[in-house]
């Protein structure tokens, strides 16, 4: 069954957090990744990874720049997931 | 009359490393020094790729110069005369004719001529394939000797302000001697390329446009997050591949040896492979940064002459690059 918003949300501020050390409930919708979150593209891309593990979604690379904000990745996951 | 017996090469069983020899950049190239052009600085530059300091060559050090520092050394350490030596095998990227060889003049300096010399164009693999064809032609009785060389002058190829990858690379050469053994000592190589993504690591024109005018001096570019999503975790699946076609399991490692593109790209590699502590991590990017084709055996050379490891263990050696091209093998440390 498709997880709602919130629950990916809830699962990527998990994948975040493990990657980075922010903590999870700094990961919002509406922060970037790169200016508010500090995120590199290498974070980024293991990020990217582990939602497509924990997702089941393909995210393709030439994607992976359009994914700016937290929102963005949320919405591209909740539409992925068909 | 009676059909004659054709001659054929006698294969021999086994092959291995018998030696490594290394030579670095004169030059020690800080942070602080490569960061002003591309508006960094030594902490983002140490978090980002783990580089401390890279060694590069100044304009009186070549790549050749390079190459026969670090061949005379495996050569003496193998105990071999030079004029043993079957075949010569230079990877670069960079060396600066497109003809003739670096290979066939890297030869004769050494006192190899006539040998037959070739260069590999497979960049950051390069070395690894050149095991690959030497382990190949130890066995089919080809050769007796072969020497593979990795060898890079990338400052020669690179923007200062490129916030790609110039600022990671740095030059040298690594050399190794493999020849017939007893045992088995370099096991099947896993290798292969993928042109799907032929630009995801490149030159930023060709020599053509430059000579047109329609491109500044061709420098070395990647797309980044391309590379390191491939480098690692394709390059996981790459790197157990080769654990199990060598009959090795992790466990049982000296050491992992990857291409030292970026301590985060080597970490994250490390931690999809779950190898266990007693396996020793190659980390030399941090005082030599990245110098393509010669990284895998600066790497090795420099686990071996600190003690870290010892002759006789096994290492699980990996590159990978553009192409993008791959190769890994398991070899028992010289």
């Amino acid at each position: 069954m498709a997880l709602s918003q919130a629950e990916v949300l809830a699962g990527l501020a998990e994948i975040v957090n493990d990657e980075t050390g922010i903590a999870a409930d700094a990961v919002q919708l509406d922060k970037s990744f790169q200016d508010d979150l500090d995120i590199d593209s290498i974070s980024m891309m293991t990020i990217v990874v582990n939602a497509e593990d924990k997702f089941g979604v393909k995210i393709p690379d030439e994607e992976v720049k359009n994914l700016v904000t937290v929102g963005d990745a949320v919405n591209f996951i909740v539409s992925a997931q068909g | 009359m009676s059909q004659p017996t054709l001659a054929q090469y006698q294969t021999t069983k086994y092959s291995r490393i018998y030696s490594l020899g290394a030579a670095r950049g004169d030059l020690i190239v800080t942070n602080d020094d490569v960061a002003g052009p591309i508006d960094s600085s030594d902490e983002w530059i140490r978090q980002r790729t783990g580089i401390i300091t890279r060694r590069r060559a100044s304009e009186n050090l070549s790549l050749m110069d390079m190459a026969v520092e670090a061949s005379n050394e495996a050569i003496r350490k193998a105990g071999i005369a030079p004029q043993e030596i079957g075949a010569v095998i230079f990877a670069t990227i960079t060396h600066p004719f497109q003809t003739p060889s670096a290979s066939a003049l890297l030869a004769d300096k050494i006192g190899a001529n006539p040998a037959p010399a070739y260069d590999i164009s497979a960049a950051c693999a390069g070395y690894c394939y050149g095991i690959a064809q030497a382990d190949a032609l130890v066995r089919s009785g080809v050769a007796k000797y072969v020497l593979v060389v990795g060898g890079e002058k990338l400052s020669d190829f690179i923007n200062p302000t490129d916030r790609s990858i110039s600022f990671l690379l740095g030059d040298g050469a690594g050399a190794a001697i493999v020849g017939p053994s007893d045992t088995p000592g370099i096991s099947p190589t896993v290798w292969g390329s993928d042109g799907s993504h032929w630009d995801a690591v490149s030159m930023t024109g060709s020599l053509l446009e430059f000579r047109d005018g329609k491109t500044e001096w061709p420098t070395l570019q990647q797309e980044g997050q391309t590379v390191f999503r491939w480098a690692v975790w394709e390059m996981a699946k790459t790197a157990a591949k080769a654990l199990e076609v060598a009959g090795v399991k992790a466990e049982e490692l000296s050491a992992l040896v990857t291409h030292q593109a970026n301590i985060r790209i080597i970490d994250e590699l490390a931690k999809q492979l779950k190898l266990p502590e007693s396996v020793v991590i190659a980390r030399d990017i941090i005082n030599t940064g990245n110098t393509s084709a010669a990284s895998i055996p600066l790497a090795m050379h420099e686990l071996l002459e600190s003690g870290a490891v010892k002759s006789g263990g096994l290492a699980l050696e990996i590159g990978f690059g553009a192409g993008l091209a791959f190769a890994a093998q398991v070899v028992v440390l010289p």
